[in-house]
């Protein structure tokens, strides 16, 4: 507890900006995946700093949820790249941007 | 010392976060991406999270980051096929995210004054009192979780399938 909660809070923003700033800067669309994980991430160590800081344990408990989620998100998400990379060709998100296949 | 230690490992997951964002090869960010989530497990054990410190290297660099090496191997991406913004499109970016972390670190200004509901307790990231709140109070989101997994998994096998008759 000798560590402030707002150091925790600024970590856990510039560690969000910057995975916003790894989907809105590349193209590749698994490189996006990576960067949604790393917003997750941010994420979860704010609720894991606040559960440390009130002694509540939902907070962690909250963390495994979302630990779960994540990874259905990446199977799932990873099998459909995979899908439009044998249609496309390509992972490169500009090819996708007509509605029709 | 605890100070220095959190310096230090927040220090390797900010560089390794940007790393990670702009590296070339996608390979370099997989596991950048990997050095990233082993400084936040570090500092899940500052924070006294034992358990979910090692849940966290098991899922999220031993499953899920292989996974992505895994799909970028089978893709054979390296870093002559990488397609690229334009600069001004990168500077947007730059731009939007920078005023995102304004907006953030600015109403986050004040909040440093908070006071603990209980006297602190130690014990709660040890498994034995997660085990008890997760098994009391969330059992119902534990149990649909695992039809989560088994829907994903479903869902990806049938995604993965070549033909589609």
């Amino acid at each position: 507890m000798q560590i402030p909660i707002n150091w925790y809070l600024l970590l856990s923003a510039v560690l969000f900006t910057i995975g916003v700033l790894g989907v809105l800067f590349r193209r590749n669309a698994i490189i996006i995946f990576m960067s949604i994980e790393l917003m997750l991430n941010a994420v979860n160590l704010l609720l894991v700093a606040f559960s440390s800081y009130l002694s509540d344990s939902k907070g962690q408990v909250f963390v495994f949820f979302i630990m779960a989620v994540a990874a259905a998100e990446v199977a799932v998400g990873l099998a459909i790249l995979m899908s439009v990379y044998r249609n496309s060709k390509s992972t490169d998100i500009n090819s996708l941007n007509k509605l029709k296949g | 010392m605890t100070t220095y230690l959190f310096y230090f490992l927040s220090f390797l997951a900010i560089m390794f976060a940007l790393m990670v964002v702009l590296s070339k090869n996608p390979i370099h960010s997989v596991l950048y991406l990997v050095l990233t989530f082993f400084a936040i497990a570090g500092h899940y054990v500052l924070l006294n999270a034992q358990f979910l410190a090692a849940v966290h290297i098991i899922v999220y660099a031993g499953a899920i980051m292989v996974l992505f090496l895994f799909v970028i191997m089978l893709l054979n991406l390296n870093k002559e096929t990488e397609p690229h913004k334009s600069i001004w499109l990168k500077g947007m970016a730059a731009v939007a995210s920078g005023s995102l972390l304004i907006v953030l670190v600015g109403s986050l200004k004040n909040a440093g004054q908070m006071q603990a509901a209980a006297p602190y307790n130690g014990s709660i990231g040890l498994i034995e009192n997660l085990g008890k709140t997760l098994f009391h109070e969330f059992l119902l989101p534990f149990e649909v979780a695992s039809i989560l997994l088994l829907g994903a998994m479903v869902g990806a096998v049938m995604l993965g399938k070549k033909s589609i008759k």
